[in-house]
C-alpha cells in the first residue's frame, strides 16, 4: 500500500500533533504515523506543565513565551477548527492559566531562588517575590516554614492528552491520515538515493518531507532514516491521589525543582511539583532518573516524592495515593529541543528532545517547523534549536563512530 | 526451609499455606480482611461461622469443616505467621529478588504499620470479584453485586434488602439466593441470561470433561440450591435478565425481560418488579494487579479471558512465583482447594512426585474442567449491549457514560487505551478499572476484535491499593523479617 | 497479625452517622450498621451529586467510601466499627464546584 503526502510526522504525542495542525493549517497534506497510539509515550506520562517559571533565561525561554501566547488562543481556535460531532464529544483540555508558585523550603534556597527570578525578570518574563505571608494568602494549606516565595502568573496547565487527540482531530478534519500501530521500519530512497518517506511493515508511505517526533524514541527513527540524534531518556514518575476538596490552586513547586531539570547527574533526584486537576486529584511529582528505558516501578522515588510532597503542605499525610505513573523524558546533552532540518539527510527534519517541557512548548514548535518547512520568517530565532548546532554536534559525531 | 508467602486466604491460599507447612516451610499467609475465609469462607469476625448460630451456619456456609479445618493447622503450626489486616500495596525487585510492600491495620486506616517481606517463594492466591455489566439505573444505592449480597448475608447476619432480586450469569447466582434466604429476604427471583440450550450443551461438555462422580455432586448441589429454591418457591428463569432499575435516590422497581441467544432484550417481554434490593453478577473478574506486578504472564484471551498462566504445578512463567484458584480460571472453591494444596506443596519445596502432590493434581483435573466448563456455559454474549442507552453510566467512579465513551471513541479514533481513558476518564477513579475495565475493554474493542494498539494492560496497577502519603514515607527501604520464636538467628 | 477470636462475641456498639447514634455489635462492619439501620447510602458523587452506598462488598469498587473519624476514603463495607466512630457523608466535590 502507498500512501503519498506532502509530509510525513513520525510519532503522535504532542509534538506530533501539533505539527499535523500547523501543517494542515497552510494546506499541506500529512500522514502521521505512530508505533502505538496517540499519547502513547512521554505525552501521557506527564503533568500537563506550561510554564515559563522553571526556565532560566536564553532561547528555551524564548519558545515558552512564544509558546504561551499560542496556547492562550488554542481552546478558542479548536472551536473552530474541529468539526461539530467531534467538538461536542471531545471534552475541554483544561487549560488553565492558574499561576505558579516557586517556595524556598529552607534558608539556603531562598537566595538563589532570588536571583533566579532577578534574571528572568531581565528577560521580560512577569516573576514576582512575594513574601511568605502572601504566599500563604495564595495557598493557605502551605507549610508556614516557608523562606522564600515567587508568584509567576503567566504559568498555565492543561490535560496533554486531550490535547494530543484534540490538535489530531483538528488536523484530521483538514485530511490528515493517522495510522496507528505502524512502527517505522525504515527509509523510502527514490532512484538517487535521498530519503523520499518511509517504510512501516504495512508499506510505503512517500513524502517530499519527514519529521520526527518520535521523543525519547527519536534517535532509533533517526537511525532507521539513516541519520543519527543523540537523545536519551530520563525517567519520571507521577503519583495521583483520589480526588479531595481543593486546597491546592496553583502549581506549587520546590525551588530545588529548577536544579534539577538543569542537571545531567543520571542517579535519581526528586523535587516536589504539585497541582490540582480538573477532576479534583492533585498530582504529585517529581524525579529524574537515568535508567534507560526500564519502566519498572520505583518505589525509592515514589517515597521521596510523597515525603517531599508533604514537607510543602502537610495536609497531604492522609491523602491517599491512587496510582502511580511515568514516563521517559527525551532529553538532549544540551538541554535543548532540536527542531529544523538534518544537516546530512535532505528532507528529513526534527522536532523532538524536549525533555520535560513539551507539552508547554509544543504550539511554538509547531510554529517554527511551519515556517522552517514553508519558507516563512520564523517568530523565534532557529539558531539554537538547529540540528546542526555545536552543543550537540560532538555527540553526533560520537554517535557515529560508535 | 523455604520462606513461602501465600496472599489470600480464601480456599486456594489457605490450601496452598496448609501444604506449604506439610512441606515443611516456614509460612506467612496474607489476607486484608480481618479474618481468613477469603469470599467463599467469608464470616463474621468474633462471629461463629456466619451470624445465627449454627443453624444458621449451616444454610449460609459451604463445607465450613473444611475451613475449621484449615484454619487449625495453620494456627496450630508455630512455623505459620498468620497476617490478617494486611493490605498488599506493591510488590517489586530489589536487585532480583522480590519484594512485597504491606500495610497492616484497619482497612484504610491513615497510619497502618508498614513492612516490606522477600519471600523465597510466592503463592498468589487473590481471588476475584463480580463482574457486574453495566444497565440504566445499575448505580442506584439498592443496586449490589452477588458477592456483596452474599458478604452482608454471611459476614453480618443482614439482608440487603426485604425484596430481592437475584440476576445475572453463573452458576453462583443460585447460592447468593440461598443467602439470601437464609437471612431472612424474600427473594422475588433468580433471573439467569443464559438460555436453556446454551445451558444444557455447555453443562454436558462441562460433565464430559470432568471425571466420573463429580457430576452427580455438582448437580446435587445445585439442585439443593435450587430445590430450595423451589420449596421456598423461588422462581429461577431461564433467559432473562434485569434491562434497567429506577428509583428516587435508591432502588424501586425493576424491568425484567426475556433475553434472546445473545442476550438482547425480546420486545415485548418487559415486566416490572417492584423490589428494594437488586443482586446482580455476570461473572468473575480474577485479581491479577499483584501477578502483574511480579512479572507473571497471562493468558491471551480477550476481555473476558485473562488469568496467570500457569504449568501443571502452578508455576507461573515467573521464577519462585505459584498462583492457585480464580487467578488461573474462574473455576470454584473445589478447584481452588486442589491448585492451593499443589501451588503450597511445590513452593515449599515438596516433591514433586510425593502422593499428597499427585493427590492435588487429580482434584485439580477433576474439578477445574468441569468447574470452568459450567462457567463457560454462562458467558456473557454480546447483546448486552442493547440494555443501554447514552446515559447509562459505564465508569461509576468517574461518572463516565455510555454515550460520552463512544462519542469520544468516535471522535478521536483512538486506539491507545492510555489515551481513551484520559480524555473519557473511564477507569481513573479510586477503583482504577477494576469494576468497569472489562466493560469498557469489551466496548471500545468490539470484545476484542480491535485490540489496544498502545500495550498497556488493564489490569496492570503498580499501586495495588490505596495508601496514604504518610505510610508511603515511612515504609521502610529494606525488608523486615521479624524473628520468630522459634527460629534461631544464625550464628 | 491477630489471631481470630474464636469466641462468639456480641458486644453491642455505636457509632454516629452524620450525627445520629447507631446501634450496631462487634464485628459488623461500618456498611452493615447503617445498612440495617435503614441508610442505603452515604456518599454523594462528584459530577452528578448521586447517591452511593455498598456496590461490591468486598473492598474493590471504592463506592462506599465514608469519612471516619475525620479521615476520608475509607471504605465502610471493609472497615470494621467500632464504638465511638464517627462517620460522615463524604459528598464530593470537582474544584471551582460552587453549586
Amino acid at each position: 500500500m502507498d500512501t503519498n503526502s506532502d509530509v510525513i510526522i513520525v510519532g503522535a504525542g504532542i509534538i506530533g500533533a501539533a505539527c499535523a495542525r500547523a501543517l494542515t493549517g497552510v494546506g499541506l497534506s500529512v500522514t502521521v504515523l505512530d508505533s502505538a497510539a496517540a499519547a502513547s509515550g512521554t505525552s501521557g506520562q506527564g503533568e500537563g506543565n506550561v510554564l515559563v517559571s522553571d526556565k532560566e533565561p536564553g532561547p528555551e525561554l524564548v519558545l515558552a513565551q512564544r509558546s504561551l501566547v499560542l496556547w492562550e488562543r488554542l481552546e478558542a481556535e479548536l472551536d473552530a477548527e474541529l468539526p461539530a460531532a467531534a467538538r461536542a464529544a471531545l471534552p475541554t483540555t483544561e487549560y488553565e492559566r492558574k499561576g505558579g508558585l516557586v517556595v524556598a523550603t529552607s534558608a539556603d534556597a531562598a537566595a538563589p531562588l532570588l536571583d533566579f527570578a532577578a534574571g528572568q525578570r531581565a528577560a521580560g518574563v512577569d516573576a514576582r517575590v512575594i513574601p511568605p505571608a502572601e504566599a500563604l494568602r495564595l495557598e493557605p494549606d502551605l507549610n508556614p516554614a516557608v523562606t522564600a516565595g515567587v508568584y509567576y502568573p503567566e504559568d498555565a496547565q492543561v490535560q496533554p492528552v486531550i490535547a494530543v487527540e484534540a490538535m489530531l482531530a483538528a488536523a484530521r478534519a483538514r485530511g490528515a491520515v493517522i495510522r496507528y500501530g505502524e512502527p517505522v521500519t525504515g527509509a523510502l530512497s527514490d532512484r538517487s538515493g535521498a530519503l523520499a518517506g518511509v517504510r512501516t511493515a504495512r508499506g510505503s508511505y512517500s513524502a517530499g518531507q519527514v519529521i520526527v517526533a518520535a521523543g525519547p524514541w527519536a534517535g532509533e527513527v533517526a537511525a532507521l532514516l539513516g541519520s543519527a540524534l543523540p537523545v536519551r531518556p530520563r525517567r519520571g514518575v507521577m503519583l495521583v491521589t483520589s480526588r479531595m476538596p481543593h486546597r491546592v490552586f496553583h502549581k506549587v513547586y520546590d525551588a530545588d525543582y529548577v536544579g534539577a531539570v538543569g542537571s545531567g547527574d543520571a542517579a535519581l533526584q526528586t523535587s516536589t511539583v504539585i497541582e490540582s486537576t480538573a477532576g479534583g486529584t492533585v498530582l504529585v511529582g517529581s524525579s529524574r532518573r537515568q535508567q534507560g528505558f526500564d519502566s519498572a516501578l520505583d518505589l525509592a522515588a515514589v517515597r521521596e516524592i510523597a515525603a517531599k510532597a508533604t514537607r510543602v503542605f502537610p495536609f497531604l499525610a492522609q491523602a491517599s495515593v491512587m496510582r502511580v505513573y511515568g514516563g521517559f523524558r527525551p532529553f538532549m546533552p544540551d538541554h535543548l529541543p532540536v527542531i529544523g532540518p538534518d544537516p546530512r539527510v535532505p528532507g528529513l527534519w526534527y522536532a523532538a528532545g524536549h525533555e520535560g517541557a513539551g507539552i508547554g512548548l509544543c504550539l511554538a514548535t509547531a510554529e517554527l517547523l511551519r515556517d522552517l518547512l514553508t519558507g516563512a520568517g520564523p517568530a523565534v530565532d532557529p539558531a539554537p534549536f538547529a540540528p546542526a548546532r555545536p552543543g550537540i554536534a560532538a555527540a553526533l559525531r560520537a554517535g557515529e563512530a560508535a | 526451609m523455604t520462606r513461602v508467602v501465600v496472599v489470600g486466604a480464601g480456599p486456594a491460599g489457605l490450601a496452598a499455606a496448609s501444604a506449604a507447612l506439610d512441606a515443611g516451610a516456614d509460612v506467612t499467609i496474607l489476607d486484608a480482611a480481618p479474618v481468613l475465609g477469603g469470599q467463599f469462607w467469608r464470616h463474621r469476625p468474633g462471629g461463629s461461622a456466619g451470624s445465627g448460630g449454627d443453624a444458621g451456619q449451616a444454610r449460609l456456609q459451604h463445607g465450613w469443616p473444611r475451613f475449621t479445618a484449615l484454619r487449625r493447622a495453620l494456627t496450630a503450626s508455630a512455623r505459620c505467621r498468620i497476617v490478617t489486616g494486611a493490605q498488599v500495596w506493591a510488590i517489586d525487585k530489589d536487585g532480583g529478588q522480590m519484594r512485597l510492600h504491606l500495610a497492616v491495620g484497619e482497612a484504610d486506616h491513615p497510619s497502618r504499620s508498614m513492612e516490606s517481606l522477600q519471600p523465597q517463594a510466592l503463592v498468589l492466591a487473590t481471588g476475584a470479584h463480580d463482574h457486574t455489566l453495566p444497565f440504566p439505573g445499575w448505580d442506584l444505592p439498592g443496586v449490589v453485586t452477588g458477592g456483596a449480597a452474599q458478604a452482608l448475608a454471611k459476614a453480618e447476619g443482614l439482608a440487603v434488602g426485604e425484596r430481592v432480586v437475584v440476576a445475572g450469569a453463573g452458576p453462583f447466582l443460585l447460592p447468593v439466593a440461598a443467602s439470601l434466604a437464609a437471612v431472612g429476604a424474600r427473594v422475588l427471583g433468580v433471573h439467569e441470561a443464559s438460555r436453556p440450550r446454551a445451558l444444557a450443551a455447555g453443562w454436558s461438555r462441562a460433565a464430559g470433561w470432568g471425571q466420573a462422580g463429580i457430576m452427580p455432586r455438582k448437580l446435587g448441589e445445585l439442585a439443593g440450591y435450587a430445590g430450595r429454591q423451589l420449596r421456598g418457591r423461588i422462581p429461577y428463569r431461564l433467559g432473562t435478565g434485569v434491562v434497567a432499575a429506577r428509583g428516587d435516590g435508591r432502588l424501586e422497581e425493576i424491568t425484567v425481560a426475556g433475553l434472546d441467544g445473545s442476550w438482547a432484550p425480546v420486545p415485548g417481554t418487559e415486566r416490572v418488579i417492584a423490589c428494594d434490593a437488586l443482586a446482580v453478577s455476570h461473572g468473575f473478574t480474577p485479581r491479577l494487579e499483584l501477578a502483574i506486578a511480579a512479572g507473571c504472564a497471562l493468558t491471551a484471551g480477550g476481555p473476558f479471558g485473562r488469568f496467570v498462566t500457569v504449568d501443571a504445578d502452578q508455576r507461573t512463567s515467573e521464577p519462585g512465583v505459584y498462583a492457585a484458584g480464580e487467578i488461573t480460571g474462574i473455576g470454584g472453591a473445589d478447584a481452588a482447594l486442589s491448585e492451593g494444596a499443589l501451588a503450597g506443596w511445590i513452593a515449599g519445596g515438596g516433591a514433586p512426585d510425593d502422593p499428597r502432590a499427585r493427590a492435588a493434581r487429580r482434584g485439580v483435573t477433576r474439578y477445574q474442567a468441569f468447574s470452568r466448563g459450567l462457567t463457560a456455559a454462562h458467558g456473557i454474549r454480546p447483546g448486552w449491549r442493547r440494555w443501554l442507552n447514552d446515559a447509562t453510566v459505564i465508569c461509576r467512579c468517574e461518572e463516565v457514560s455510555y454515550g460520552a465513551l463512544t462519542g469520544a471513541a468516535t471522535a478521536t479514533a483512538s486506539r491507545g487505551l492510555r489515551s481513551l481513558k484520559l480524555v473519557t476518564r473511564a477507569g481513573l477513579g479510586p477503583c482504577q478499572g477494576r469494576i468497569c475495565g472489562r466493560t469498557v475493554e469489551a466496548l471500545l474493542t468490539g470484545d476484542g476484535a480491535r485490540p489496544f494498539l498502545d500495550g498497556v494492560l488493564p489490569d496492570r496497577r503498580p499501586m495495588a491499593a490505596l495508601v496514604r502519603f504518610a505510610e508511603l514515607a515511612q515504609s521502610p527501604i529494606r525488608p523486615q523479617s521479624p524473628i520468630q520464636p522459634h527460629e534461631r538467628p544464625e550464628p | 497479625m491477630t489471631a481470630e477470636q474464636n469466641v462468639t462475641d456480641n458486644t453491642s456498639l455505636t457509632i454516629t452517622a452524620d450525627g445520629m447514634p447507631l446501634e450496631g455489635v462487634r464485628g459488623q462492619s461500618i456498611a452493615g450498621v447503617l445498612l440495617a439501620a435503614g441508610r442505603p447510602s452515604w456518599r454523594t458523587t462528584a459530577v452528578g451529586r448521586r447517591p452511593r452506598g455498598i456496590f461490591c462488598g468486598i473492598g474493590v469498587c471504592y463506592d462506599c467510601l465514608a469519612t471516619v473519624n475525620g479521615v476520608r476514603d475509607v471504605r465502610a463495607c471493609q472497615r470494621l466499627a467500632r464504638d465511638g466512630d464517627v462517620v460522615t457523608t463524604q459528598a464530593e466535590r470537582l474544584p471551582g464546584d460552587t453549586r
